[in-house]
C-alpha cells in the first residue's frame, strides 16, 4: 500500500476533528451517557488495527501480544455496543420528548 | 480485493461512525444510531479479512470469539446502576489494545521505522497506557473497590509532574535510542502516571474523567492509525477524541465545573470545618404514614430521584407512588439533576426503564422556578445535587455545581438509607432544617411503605 502523505494524514484529521466537534454540538444531558458509551464503542474499532499487527506477527511475543489487543479490543467494541443499546433500549417507543 | 476497494469500504464504515454519532445525539434517533455505528464497526472487521495476506488467521478469530464471549454477557447482564463502570472498563481495555497494537507494531517494524512513525507509536503507547490504568482506577472508585474520595498525600503533585517529566524524558529516549526497553519503560511510567492522575478526583466527578479517558482513547486510535497506516482508525479514533472532548466539557459544565478544576480540584480545595461539626446535631425523622399523610395534602409534590432509588431498584416503586398521587389529583414531577447518579443521564435511564412519561421529567432549570409552590419534594436516595453546600460553602468540593434548590419547597422528605454523606462526602444541612423529615431505610422497602399509607388514606 501507497504511505499515506503527511499532509493527507493532517487534512483527514484536521477535517475529522470539525466533524466530531460539530455533530454532538448540541446534546441535552440525558443523552450524555449513552453518547459516551457510543462513542466508547467506536473506538473499539481498534479491533482492526490489532487484527491487522496479528495478520503479520512472526514472532511468539508478537502474535502473544495482537491476541491480548484483539480479545481487549473486541470486549471493547462488541461490549460497548451492546451495552449502549441496553440503555437506549428503554427509551424507545416514549412520545413527548422535545429536547 | 484491491486497495482501492479496500479503503473505500474504510470511508464508508468512517461515514457510519459520523453519522452513529449524530443520531446518539438525538433521543428519536439515538438506538439507530447506535446500531448504525455497530454496523460499521462489523463491516470495517470483516473486511480487514479479505485484504492482504492473513497469518494466525485461527488465532484470530480465537480471539474475536473470546472477546465476545467476555463483552456480550458483561455487557448484557450488568445492572442499571453499575454501568457507569462498566463503560469505564470497556474504555480502559480499548486503550490497553491501542498501546498493544502500538508496541507490536513497533516491535516488527524494528530499525525500518520512520521518526514520525516512532514519535506515533511513543504518543499511542503513553495515552494508551495513561487510558488504561485511569480507567481501572475509575472502575474502582465507582466499584468502591476504594475510596470515593480525592486520594491526595503530601507532595502529590510533585510526585505528579515528576511522573509526568519522566514518561516525557523517556519518550524522548525513545525517539533518539530507539529500542525495545525505551518503550517499556515509557509504557510503565504512563501506567503509574494513569493511576497517579485519577487518585485525587473525587467520586462525583469521576464521570467527567471517564469521558475524558474516553477521548483520550479515541486520540491513541488515530495516532495507531497513522502507525498502520489505516484511514479509518485515524477518522474513526479523531471522531471520538473531538466529539469526547466536547461531551467532557458539556458534562463539566452541566456539573458547574470547569476540567481544571476537576483534575486538580483536591490540590487547591481549602479544608472543610463542617465535617466534625454537624454530627450530634437532631434530625426530624418520620413514618410512612407521617410521609403518606403529609403527600395527601399536598398540591404539588416535587420527586427528586438519586443513585440511591438504581440502588435500591425502586423505580418501578417510585411510579407506582406518582400514579397513585396523581390519581388523588395532586400535581407530581420528577426533577432530574443532570447528574444525579453515577452518570448524567442515570436518572432518565432508570425512570425510562419503568416507563415513566417523558413529561413527567422536568430537567432542573424548568423545575427549579417551581420549587417556591412545591408543598413536599421527596428526595430519595440523592444528596449532593440538592446539598445547599454548593452555595454556600466556598471551597468544598462541589462548590459551584448547580443544584436542585428543593429547600425552598415548604417540606422536604428525605428517604435515606442511613446520615451518611453522600458520594462527594460532604454533610448536607439541609437535613437538619426543621422543615426535613427523613424516612430511615432502604429506598424501595420505604416508598413500599409509603404507597400503602397513601392507599389507606
Amino acid at each position: 500500500m501507497e504511505a499515506l502523505t503527511p499532509i493527507a494524514v493532517i487534512s483527514i484529521f484536521t477535517l475529522s476533528v470539525f466533524v466530531g466537534f460539530e455533530v454532538v454540538s448540541k446534546v441535552s444531558s440525558t443523552l450524555h451517557t449513552p453518547l459516551m458509551s457510543g462513542a466508547n464503542a467506536i473506538h473499539g474499532v481498534i479491533l482492526v488495527g490489532a487484527i491487522i499487527v496479528a495478520s503479520h506477527s512472526d514472532t511468539t511475543l508478537e502474535l502473544t501480544l495482537s491476541v491480548i489487543a484483539i480479545i481487549l479490543a473486541t470486549i471493547n467494541m462488541i461490549g460497548g455496543f451492546v451495552v449502549t443499546d441496553r440503555m437506549l433500549e428503554m427509551f424507545k417507543g416514549k412520545k413527548g420528548e422535545t429536547k | 480485493m484491491s486497495d482501492f476497494v479496500y479503503d473505500l469500504i474504510g470511508l464508508t464504515a468512517g461515514v457510519f461512525f459520523i453519522l452513529a454519532l449524530k443520531g446518539l445525539s438525538h433521543p428519536r434517533t439515538a438506538r439507530r444510531g447506535n446500531l448504525i455505528g455497530a454496523f460499521g464497526a462489523g463491516i470495517a472487521t470483516v473486511v480487514v479479512f479479505f485484504h492482504g495476506e492473513i497469518k494466525n488467521l485461527w488465532w484470530i478469530l480465537g480471539a474475536i470469539a473470546v472477546g465476545t464471549i467476555v463483552g456480550v454477557p458483561a455487557a448484557r447482564k450488568v445492572q442499571m446502576t453499575q454501568m457507569p463502570q462498566l463503560v469505564a472498563l470497556f474504555n480502559g481495555v480499548g486503550g490497553g489494545a491501542a498501546a498493544l497494537v502500538a508496541i507490536v507494531e513497533y516491535l516488527s517494524l524494528g530499525d525500518t521505522a520512520t521518526t514520525a512513525e516512532v514519535i506515533f507509536t511513543v504518543f499511542t503507547v503513553v495515552v494508551g497506557c495513561v487510558s488504561f490504568s485511569g480507567s481501572i482506577v475509575t472502575f474502582m472508585k465507582l466499584q468502591e473497590l476504594m475510596t470515593t474520595r480525592p486520594v491526595v498525600f503530601p507532595g502529590g503533585r510533585f510526585v505528579i509532574a515528576a511522573t509526568l517529566a519522566a514518561v516525557l524524558g523517556s519518550s524522548g529516549w525513545v525517539v533518539v535510542e530507539l529500542g525495545t526497553t525505551p518503550l517499556l519503560v515509557v509504557a510503565g511510567l504512563s501506567l503509574a502516571f494513569g493511576i497517579l492522575f485519577v487518585l485525587p478526583v473525587g467520586g462525583a466527578d469521576v464521570p467527567i474523567v471517564i469521558s475524558l479517558l474516553n477521548a483520550f482513547t479515541g486520540l491513541t486510535v488515530a495516532a495507531s492509525g497513522y502507525v498502520l497506516q489505516s484511514t479509518l482508525l485515524i477518522i474513526a479514533g479523531t471522531l471520538v477524541g473531538a466529539s469526547g472532548t466536547i461531551l467532557t466539557r458539556m458534562m463539566a459544565e452541566a456539573m458547574g465545573r470547569s476540567l481544571f478544576g476537576t483534575l486538580f480540584g483536591a490540590f487547591t480545595a481549602k479544608p472543610q470545618d463542617t465535617s466534625g461539626v454537624a454530627e450530634d446535631r437532631p434530625v426530624r425523622s418520620g413514618s410512612p404514614d407521617d410521609v403518606a399523610i403529609l403527600l395527601n395534602y399536598a398540591r404539588r409534590v416535587v420527586i427528586v430521584p438519586g443513585f440511591g432509588l438504581a440502588v435500591a431498584q425502586a423505580q418501578h416503586t417510585v411510579r407506582e407512588l406518582a400514579d397513585l398521587m396523581i390519581a388523588k389529583g395532586i400535581d407530581v414531577a420528577y426533577g432530574i439533576h443532570p447528574v444525579a447518579g453515577r452518570m448524567p443521564g442515570h436518572m432518565n435511564v432508570l425512570l425510562a426503564e419503568a416507563s415513566v412519561p417523558y413529561d413527567q421529567l422536568a430537567e432542573m432549570d424548568e423545575v427549579n422556578p417551581t420549587f417556591g409552590q412545591t408543598d413536599v419534594a421527596i428526595v430519595i436516595g440523592a444528596n449532593d445535587v440538592v446539598n445547599p453546600a454548593a452555595k454556600t460553602t466556598p471551597g468544598c468540593p462541589i462548590y459551584g455545581m448547580p443544584i436542585l434548590e428543593v429547600s425552598n419547597s415548604a417540606n422536604v422528605i428525605f428517604l435515606k438509607r442511613s446520615m451518611r454523606p453522600g458520594f462527594a462526602g460532604i454533610e448536607n444541612e439541609l437535613l437538619y432544617d426543621p422543615k426535613t423529615m427523613l424516612l430511615f431505610g432502604d429506598a424501595k422497602a420505604s416508598l413500599t411503605k409509603v404507597v400503602s399509607a397513601l392507599k389507606a388514606l
